[in-house]
């Protein structure tokens, strides 16, 4: 018996509810006071082809997933045939009898074939055949003997307010009748078991995007302007569902470009704002970027990363716009880039980029990717810790217009909006207060703000180096080294960037368990940094190797670029699908031989 | 609005115009200028926003707030900066190309908003800047270096699209009459919403078939007509397409029924966003946390 430690999956068509069921299934799991690592898999479309929800369970927290499961959920054929080969010997293939499915060739790989009367129980215990879904979560949590009444719960959350408790009472049913069938039949043959923990302490089951969405909020960010853009969409959702309660303006723009300049206007304004897209609508929104370091408007961007070229694979996950977002926009003007691994990293790192932006007058961009935004993971509440943002709000040089006595001791100093300071950060008041009227501009400038009409190659040196020095100010002072997770003095480390961090965390694990010596280094700040401590770092490790998802290596390249220093080797994947661990200690083995 | 009247005096930038001279532009500005004396707006009271252009130097050459931004793009950043601080006067200011062209796809969703934004449009159906290419509103045959065997496209009618998309006040002014176009400017501040003002502008270098005297054969105004009502979206119409021999100027369209964009919006209802005290309670914030659990 194997307890609370396993894999389990459902899949099936668009439109048959597998994500919602995944989702409430893991809900209830983490409710019983189990860790788990949900994550999702669908296509660019509303109905039909083929979509899976893949949910892991330990007592442990968990940053990845694995890719073989023991119990596979099918709510079509086609989820079998597909699936099969990823169950372990000894698993199970939960489906409706009235399927065609070659039971014999599920025996053959030494999986348990688990036919249920899925469909039957949903139309004659609750009339409607739609809940074969809860049917089937219902049945699968007989097989593992997992607690039903966690599942009801969910259940009663889902229905009880909405649609009425009689729709709720009715699934309840059906998952009784279920539960109790799939138990009788299967749970002596199936060795993986889930047990509730008790006097757990309460979790929050909750995705990078939302955790985003929570740093914007607690920062202070008052205005949101965006296209929607998968896999963008559900955190310009969430701040939209938060809009009245939090009095913030969130406008949905009628394209990219014009997302980022409401942004860069209300910024300008004096107030946080910030514009979340993917690859294809970040490319629309290049020459606005360039307008923002230009008149160092402070704007945060939240790049939700999906396989490109152009179109791509949208529902789909990848790391291939780093270099792009690092160069992006004409001319060269200061930025900053961080790239958060983990959903705990998503708060604090959407918080900080308001703060970096208005402190260095900058655009800021947060990058994340399909995998990190909608993995769902269970975390102590505790970890996202409103006051200690809240006490870290960091506004930098700005004397908002209404701060009357404030302004006027600015005028009386001499107020210019972009004065040539030692740090190269300008006093910024936003316009409205009498004694402060200014123009900025995209063209070059004099301190006072207007056009240089002149162009004089001495303005035009000092402004770049006013602007340009932001980046060295910044990385000496705020900018983070990359950090170690795991032993000193490893053998292999494995360097990496944003979502990574979850399945090279895991790797390292499972290798170090097997008697290896290795250990991760995770970039989250990208740009600026202070590149000759991070080659001082990578001098030190006696072999690295860069792991992410993308063909050309681009953080390896950016290394090299700032520091000369090559990787000993580069683990790619540009397949659409997430890293996890069994990947990467693959992987290693093939480049350990070039090493 | 002012206690003391405001004069043209203050109104003076530091900056000297690099317009040519005979410019349309100057009888622009001047009429933005006597429009903010008209209304009594002083300098800290006004936001112009405006694209990439000869006519879009203007906030440099008024004293007032202003921000050059990039070409087409003014109109997104007039309104998050107008969503920020609503109680500003925020005013757009850029050509044909800017707005009827590159700039056209934020121009038609501005219009169903209705944000309080006045647009001056600087119409001299050419393209100054870039040295005579074509433009949005270049008549069918017009010959330019981009067309040396005259325009083969139709012009963008400014006024009738304005109608069609829901534009709450459609003016057209001429730079050669700035006193009537200081009125219409002034009627567009005051007009609570949109209120988009095409302004006919000779470039004396570059368009050597829309002069001054071609203007003045053709144009006469609206308001001289006192059976023309501008509450009248079907008169309008008609209007938006007369062009030849009679073009006509003035008001064309004004519907003060329709609320603005930011009176709609609940977060803007206290107090302008910009003075919103930051972070939210602590209370509300960790009471999001219970639907995650």
């Amino acid at each position: 018996m194997v307890k609370n430690d396993v894999s389990f999956k459902l899949g099936g068509e668009a439109g048959q509810g597998v994500e919602s069921s995944g989702m409430g299934f893991a809900k209830a799991i983490a409710r019983s006071g189990l860790f788990i690592f949900g994550v999702q898999d669908y296509m660019s479309r509303i109905r039909g082809g083929h979509n899976w929800y893949q949910v892991r369970v330990a007592e442990r927290q968990l940053y990845s997933h694995e890719p073989q499961i023991q119990l596979l959920i099918a709510f079509d054929e086609r989820t079998v045939d597909e699936h099969l080969p990823e169950v372990v010997e000894g698993g199970g293939v939960l489906y409706d009898e009235g399927f065609k499915v070659d039971a014999e060739a599920i025996k053959a790989q030494g999986v348990i074939p688990m036919p249920m009367p899925l469909l039957k129980i949903a139309e004659e215990v609750g009339g409607n055949k739609l809940m074969m879904n809860t049917a089937a979560v219902a049945a699968a949590a007989g097989i593992m003997e997992f607690d039903l009444s966690y599942i009801e719960q969910v259940i009663r959350d889902n229905f009880g307010r909405r649609k009425g408790s009689e729709i709720a009472d009715r699934n309840i049913r059906v998952a009784n009748a279920a539960y109790e069938e799939a138990r009788k039949r299967y749970a002596h043959l199936f060795e993986w078991k889930l047990e509730a923990i008790p006097n757990a302490p309460k979790r929050m089951v909750i995705n990078g995007n939302q955790a985003l969405g929570l740093g914007a909020l607690a920062a202070g960010c008052k205005f949101v302007a965006s296209y929607p853009m998968t896999p963008a969409s559900s955190l310009f959702e969430f701040m939209c569902a938060q809009a009245r309660r939090f009095g913030i303006v969130v406008r949905q723009s009628e394209d990219e470009i014009s997302g980022l300049l409401h942004c860069i206007g209300a910024a300008h304004a004096g107030v946080r704002a910030f514009a979340c897209t993917s690859g294809g609508g970040f490319s629309l929104m290049v020459e606005s970027l360039s307008l923002a370091g230009s008149t160092e408007t402070p704007v945060v961007i939240v790049l939700a990363q999906r396989p490109g070229p152009a179109t791509g694979l949208p529902t789909r996950t990848g790391q291939e716009d780093l270099l792009f977002a690092l160069h992006a926009g004409h001319g060269e003007f200061p930025r900053a880039v961080l790239t958060p691994g983990t959903i705990e990293q998503c708060f604090y790192e959407m918080a900080r980029a308001f703060n970096l932006a208005e402190k260095y007058q900058m655009p800021v961009i947060v990058f994340t990717d399909n995998f990190l935004a909608n993995s769902l993971r269970a975390i102590d509440p505790d970890a996202f810790d409103f006051r200690k943002v809240a006490s870290e709000i960091d506004r930098g040089k700005l004397i908002l217009p209404h701060e009357h006595e404030k302004v006027e001791q600015a005028v009386a100093n001499g107020y210019r909006r972009y004065e040539f300071t030692d740090d190269g950060i300008s006093l910024r008041i936003p316009p409205g207060h009498p004694k402060v009227v200014y123009s900025v501009a995209g063209e070059e400038h004099l301190p006072e703000g207007f056009i240089d009409w002149e162009e004089t190659a001495d303005n035009r040196n000092k402004m770049m180096r006013k602007r340009m020095r932001k980046l060295e100010v910044a990385a000496q002072n705020d900018m983070r080294l990359p950090e170690f997770y795991g032993p000193d003095d490893a053998d292999i480390t494995f360097v990496c960037w944003g979502s990574s961090y979850g399945p090279v965390r895991e790797a390292v694990d499972t290798l170090n368990r097997n008697g290896m010596r290795t250990n991760m280094l995770h970039f989250v700040d990208i740009h600026p940094l202070d590149w000759d401590r991070v080659a001082d770092i990578l001098d030190n490790c006696r072999s690295w190797v860069v792991v992410e998802s993308n063909y050309t290596g681009q953080l390896a390249r950016w290394i090299r670029m700032n520091t000369g220093r090559k990787a000993d080797a580069v683990i790619s994947k540009y397949d659409g699908r997430p890293l996890n661990p069994t990947y990467i200690i693959e992987h290693l083995q093939e480049v350990l031989v070039g090493v | 609005m002012a206690t003391a009247p405001v004069t043209m005096k203050e109104l003076q930038s530091p900056v000297e115009p690099t317009w040519c001279p005979g410019c349309g532009d100057y009888g622009i500005l001047n009429a933005v200028k006597r429009a903010m004396v008209q209304l009594g707006l002083r300098p800290h009271e006004v936001f112009f926003v405006s694209g990439i252009g000869c006519g879009s130097k203007l906030p440099d050459y008024i004293r007032a707030n202003g921000f050059n931004s990039l070409h087409g793009r003014p109109v997104p950043i007039a309104q998050g900066f107008l969503l920020a601080h609503h109680d500003m006067k925020v005013i757009v200011v850029d050509g044909d190309g800017d707005n009827y062209g590159i700039g056209g796809n934020h121009w038609l969703h501005i219009m169903r908003r209705n944000p309080n934004i006045t647009h001056i449009v600087q119409n001299n159906m050419v393209y100054g800047l870039t040295k005579g290419q074509y433009a949005p509103t270049s008549m069918k045959g017009y010959v330019s270096t981009t067309s040396p065997e005259g325009t083969i496209e139709w012009p963008v009618n400014p006024i009738a699209i304005a109608l069609a998309a829901g534009a709450t006040f459609i003016a057209r002014g001429f730079s050669g009459d700035p006193k009537h176009l200081a009125d219409l400017i002034a009627k567009g501040i005051q007009h609570k919403g949109y209120a988009l003002i095409d302004v006919f502008q000779p470039c004396v270098i570059f368009n050597r078939v829309n002069t001054y005297d071609w203007f003045r054969e053709r144009i006469y105004k609206l308001e001289d007509d006192p059976n023309y009502d501008p509450h009248d979206r079907d008169a309008a119409w008609a209007k938006a397409h007369e062009w030849g021999d009679r073009i006509p100027i003035g008001v064309f369209y004004i519907n003060e029924e329709v609320p603005t964009l930011e009176e709609q919006i609940p977060a803007l209802a206290e107090k302008p966003l910009y003075q919103h005290e930051i972070p939210p309670k602590v209370e509300d914030l960790e009471a999001l946390k219970v639907a995650f659990m």
